[in-house]
């Protein structure tokens, strides 16, 4: 079996040099620390705002939380639909890839003024930024199955439902995975963002957009150094529960997925 | 003489306003009969089994099975494709119980039928393991189960083998007439290759293309159950010139 360890020594060796890069480029231009804070003033800044950054992170998860499995389980039941036949894509896919192009930042407006700043609308950001991904992959999986096993079934005089359950769905599987890895990048994203734009402390410390706006009206640049790196952190757990649930789900059967048991 | 089983008569076959696959096509296959397809490449030979199979419809002429029209046959189909076609996310007896699961047969006893079918294969330790973990000729062996496992009367090989090397073909051959020699079913097996047309079946079918029609029909003698004895006869050996001297014929003639 392989060493794990160059896989873990060579990113953290990269992640050291430029920490030190960036402190000697601070130390050398002398910075305003609104402009460029050092590694140090970052992490000073995370650990003076730990509580409210803890807190902003949770509620930015909580958001993401919701919006995401929104976004898989409204593309399932989209991408079954797609699925049925070609003149259903042909008349519905124009506007998905309608609603995919219009900037989050133009529907916002529209979603602030119908159910006004908050969950509500974070939510619906984070929902409409990470769908589509799941649309087009799962939609491509639903149709993609081996012709030959659609045969095998239909001569078995398999039923519709058994036909989608048990043979286009799993078949679909790898395919779904795919989208839902784009996806878990996209709906931390969208979740900060919907909270930078539609956020709402309700007296709170709000999520992690909401205190990127307080942060830069105070001009606090290290705290918004440390917000991005809750923000990265974020992301970083969620693709690796998609990883590891996909992981869980295709290891045993599919190529891509599995390792060292052939 | 027993009765005819598959029954084609005038049959034609094409695909939307395409040219004709297959025309004029009249056979009849007796129960029991090991009917080998043979032909040069588009003459139709795969579209003849899915005509069968249902899996397609007819453009004229009739298909009927025990004098019956196909729709309303009671009698169990079996198709094995080129390629071995598992679910690759069910293992080798999931795999195998599909066409039982599909027709709501209680659990027991799929388990049972599977467990057979498996060991007739000789794979019955495999019944845990995923198809990428299996061989090509083991995948094609538990495709070969399946479709055993519904005690088929009727079985229809669209070039199984093909995709195999020599060896592994020459031992699924044996042993899919060892097979037949525990389960008699009619097939219909679609191949390139002459020498395994001669060793498996009682009756071959050369066909010639554009459009697909029976060019000769030429009988077999060799009693079952043939062994590899049987690959080494002189008369083996004729038989095999003799149709592929009626396959390159075939291939020279076109009804334009």
């Amino acid at each position: 079996m392989k060493s794990r360890w160059p896989s873990i020594l060579l990113p953290t060796a990269v992640g050291l040099a430029a920490l030190g890069l960036w402190s000697l480029v601070c130390h050398i231009f002398k910075l305003p620390i609104y402009v460029l804070p050092s590694p140090l003033e970052v992490l000073a800044a995370a650990r003076d705002e730990r509580a409210v950054l803890i807190e902003a992170g949770l509620n930015t998860a909580l958001v993401t939380l919701l919006g995401f499995p929104l976004a898989v389980i409204v593309s399932a039941g989209l991408s079954l639909l797609l699925s049925l036949s070609r003149s259903v894509r042909a008349s519905l896919f124009p506007y998905l890839m309608a609603l995919q192009m219009t900037p989050i930042i133009v529907v916002t407006p529209i979603l602030l003024i119908w159910f006004g700043s908050g969950l509500v609308s974070t939510i619906l950001i984070t929902f409409l930024v990470s769908f589509f991904p799941l649309v087009v992959n799962t939609t491509q999986g639903l149709i993609s199955t081996d012709e030959h096993l659609v045969e095998l079934f239909r001569m078995s005089k398999a039923s519709h439902w058994q036909e989608i359950l048990l043979l286009r769905v799993p078949a679909a599987l790898p395919y779904f995975f795919t989208g839902l890895r784009i996806s878990a990048i996209l709906a931390p994203i969208g979740a900060v963002a919907g909270d930078f734009f539609a956020g709402n402390s309700n007296g709170g410390v709000g999520g992690l957009g909401f205190r990127t706006v307080i942060y830069s009206a105070q001009l606090k640049t290290p705290a918004l150094f440390a917000t991005a790196g809750v923000c990265c952190l974020l992301g970083f757990v969620l693709v690796s529960a998609v990883y590891w649930l996909g992981w869980l789900c295709l290891h045993r059967w599919h190529d891509a997925y599995a390792r060292n048991d052939r | 003489m027993p009765s005819s089983i598959v029954e084609l008569a005038a049959v034609q076959k094409r695909f939307g306003k395409g040219p004709l696959v297959l025309d004029g096509i009249d056979f009849s296959a007796r129960q029991g009969d090991f009917v080998a397809l043979i032909g040069p490449s588009g003459c139709g030979k795969s579209t003849w089994l899915r005509l069968i199979a249902g899996l397609s419809p007819l453009s004229s002429g009739s298909i009927k099975i025990d004098g019956a029209a196909l729709e309303i046959s009671k009698r169990e189909l079996a198709f094995v494709f080129q390629e071995p076609t598992l679910l690759p996310w069910l293992n080798v007896r999931k795999n195998v119980e599909v066409p039982l699961t599909l027709r709501h047969s209680p659990p027991s006893q799929r388990r049972v039928l599977c467990q057979h079918a498996l060991e007739r294969v000789r794979l019955a330790e495999k019944v845990d393991a995923y198809p990428r973990q299996l061989s090509g000729g083991q995948k094609m062996r538990v495709s070969l189960a399946r479709a055993l496992s519904l005690s088929p009367d009727i079985l229809l090989l669209d070039e199984p083998f093909g995709a195999l090397d020599e060896i592994t073909r020459d031992h699924l051959n044996e042993e899919l007439l060892a097979l037949r020699q525990e389960q008699i079913w009619t097939a219909f097996f679609v191949t390139h290759s002459v020498a395994e047309a001669v060793f498996l079946s009682n009756r071959i079918v050369v066909l010639a293309p554009n459009p697909g029609r029976i060019h000769a029909e030429v009988s077999v003698p060799f009693a079952y159950p043939r062994t590899i004895e049987t690959r080494r006869s002189e008369e083996y050996f004729q038989l095999v010139r003799e149709v592929s001297r009626l396959l390159r014929a075939a291939e020279q003639t076109s009804a334009s």
